[in-house]
């Protein structure tokens, strides 16, 4: 039987390797699919390419997915997201010399007490007129927005005590090395290649920031979605079984190398491999420092589009781009996210599917059995470092609450 | 804003040719927002391949509230002309309120000349292709000339017919037989 093409956009990242295993493992034939990749440098060309159709699908940052559908940026395109790529996998790399004056070398540092030290840093270099500046892969991004709610936590007014600017992750470590920034927060491997070439230190992660945090997801012009829904929910399912496989540790070495190849992420398997295996190495010549939810790509039903996570990104954005908080907004926010279609692709298929299609993030403190329509199903502690929970039915009264630091 | 110096040349020919006479090419990364600033371009032209369009984009968001704001070129153009243009591999930024009739040509000719580099890029790549197919095919046929003891127009005869009968191309078959001989110990002949 041949086999139906579906062309996924990408950017050289850890967190593409679901739809690349799935091809590259034959889960994707299984399915009676044929992946094939358009690998970018920008993501405003992965949009580009995405919007005007050179791919069915995009392996996107989930913020960008939300603020296409709402036309920030450019003129609204309405997207569908029917299955998340991953949560987290991103961490804040200090310069050395930021580094040396606020966390101990090799271990990771503690949100709340790294925040309070930066804060107080923050303070003694403004006094000599200094400021620090930080490099985030996209406004648009999750690294954005968490590097963002750590800082406003910790007392930090992101927009007036420091400069937050966009640096691509290829060239992210090479913007600290030179001085461009103090620090960067982006994904895997260009933490890690940062702390090999040695021109920072891996400060704290943002598993830690926020324990379930929504990064990755596959986005797909809603139109093309209802267009070919069946071999969509064909996708999803190859997808999963690339969730198994990747969490497999006796499959790490042959994925590391796998992901490393020119085509894909072009780079160091040995580097990819510590991503893998939540395995990191914070800062040259140190031990590697087991993390365990460092990147969280499949248990605990993580593929699964919560709504909630959608409205969480949609309060971020109101917060950050200065927007006044509107209810058809949110709505048109949450509805980017498809536990419909995912549910569909997966019911009758030995996946555990959660009951709810949304719920309070960053409830959860210990792990927790919930209801599901299919299969045993518990999900993992979510929380958020300061402790806030985030209820998406009231997403105006979580703005106030939050501090007011811009 | 290209790292291809040579299609930068091409473009830059191309709109001083159409009058446009105040062209600046960026090809380093570093200290975009300050040379921007500096040069307050009414259009932008980048390669979509080009890593730093994230970066230029947030600084145009940051001038949308400047008083020369820039803006998408999508949000100005037909779609036609936008998909043409991500077709060909450009993208435009436009500062706002620059005139339509004066767009539209700027991007027809990045258009035209991003695809009609693409074209020599592929020819080029197909002609070095063609050199390398012919490499081949001559140490086959001098593996053969040497073992089989024929001369040159019966050695490629045999390749030329081997290929016919297996359905293959002639450049596979002597790359197999170039490949098999380095395997048996360099009996080249060469």
């Amino acid at each position: 039987m041949a086999l139906d093409r579906l062309t996924i956009g990408f950017l050289p990242l850890v967190d593409a390797a679901l739809p690349i295993l799935a091809q590259e493992h034959g889960f994707a034939e299984a399915e009676g699919l044929e992946l094939s990749f358009v690998r970018d440098m920008s993501w405003a060309t992965v949009l580009d390419r995405l919007l005007y159709g050179h791919s069915d699908a995009a392996h996107l940052l989930a913020p960008l997915a939300i603020a296409t559908t709402l036309g920030r940026g450019r003129p609204a395109k309405p997207l569908a997201v029917p299955f998340v790529l991953g949560l987290n996998g991103n961490a804040v790399t200090l310069s050395q010399d930021l580094a040396a004056r606020l966390v101990e070398t090799g271990k990771l540092g503690d949100p709340n007490a790294t925040g309070s030290a930066l804060a107080r840093e923050i303070m003694r270099l403004a006094k000599t007129g200094q400021r620090l500046r930080f490099g985030v892969v996209h406004r648009y991004s999750s690294h954005n927005y968490m590097l963002r709610y750590w800082l406003a936590a910790s007392g930090i007014a992101p927009d007036r005590d420091v400069d937050i600017v966009t640096v691509a992750p290829p060239f992210a470590a090479d913007a600290l090395a030179a001085g461009e920034v103090d620090g960067i927060c982006v994904g895997e491997p260009w933490n890690s290649v940062a702390v090999e070439q040695g021109a920072g230190r891996i400060a704290i992660v943002t598993s830690q920031i926020w324990r379930r945090g929504v990064e990755k997801v596959l986005a797909v012009p809603e139109a093309v979605l209802e267009d070919k829904a069946p071999l969509f929910e064909r996708l999803i399912r190859a997808l999963l079984s690339a969730g198994r496989n990747f969490i497999d540790p006796d499959s790490w070495d042959a994925n590391a190398a796998l992901l490393a190849r020119p085509e894909y992420l072009d780079g160091s398997a040995a580097l990819i491999r510590r991503a893998i295996s939540d395995r990191i190495l914070l800062a040259r010549d140190t031990a590697p420092v087991h993390i365990p939810d460092f990147m969280f790509q499949h248990r605990d039903a993580a593929n699964f589009p919560w709504k909630s996570q959608a409205a969480w990104l949609y309060s971020q954005l109101v917060r950050w781009d200065g927007l006044t908080y509107a209810a058809e907004d949110a709505e048109r926010a949450g509805h980017v996210f498809r536990p419909d279609f995912y549910r569909g692709a997966v019911s009758g298929h030995d996946e555990p599917l959660p009951g709810a299609s949304s719920k309070v993030e960053g409830g959860l403190e210990t792990m927790i059995a919930v209801g599901g329509t299919q299969g045993r199903l518990a999900l993992g502690p979510d929380v958020f470092f300061d402790g806030r929970t985030f209820d998406p039915d009231d997403i105006s009264g979580y703005l106030e609450a939050l501090p007011v630091v811009k | 804003m290209d790292d291809n110096p040579a299609r930068a040349a091409i473009i830059e020919e191309g709109l001083q040719e159409a009058g446009e006479d105040e062209i600046t090419t960026i090809v380093e990364r570093r200290g975009l927002a300050g040379k921007l600033e500096e040069m307050a371009p009414d259009v932008i032209l980048i390669d979509i391949e080009n890593p730093s369009r994230d970066e230029l984009e947030e600084l145009f968001a940051i001038s949308r509230a400047a008083a020369r704001p820039i803006a998408m070129f999508v949000d100005q153009s037909d779609e036609e002309t936008t998909e043409a243009a991500i077709d060909a591999g450009v993208s435009a930024y436009i500062v706002d309120g620059l005139s339509k009739n004066r767009i539209k040509p700027i991007l027809d000719l990045a258009v035209r000349r991003f695809n009609a580099f693409s074209r020599l890029q592929r020819e080029l790549h197909e002609a070095r292709t063609a050199l390398a197919d012919k490499d081949v095919i001559d140490r086959a046929k001098h593996i053969l000339m040497a073992q089989r003891h024929v001369s040159e127009p019966e050695a490629h005869g045999l390749l030329r017919s081997q290929a016919m009968n297996s359905n293959r191309r002639i450049v596979d078959i002597a790359d197999a037989i170039v490949t098999a001989s380095e395997l048996m110990g360099g009996m080249d002949g060469a």
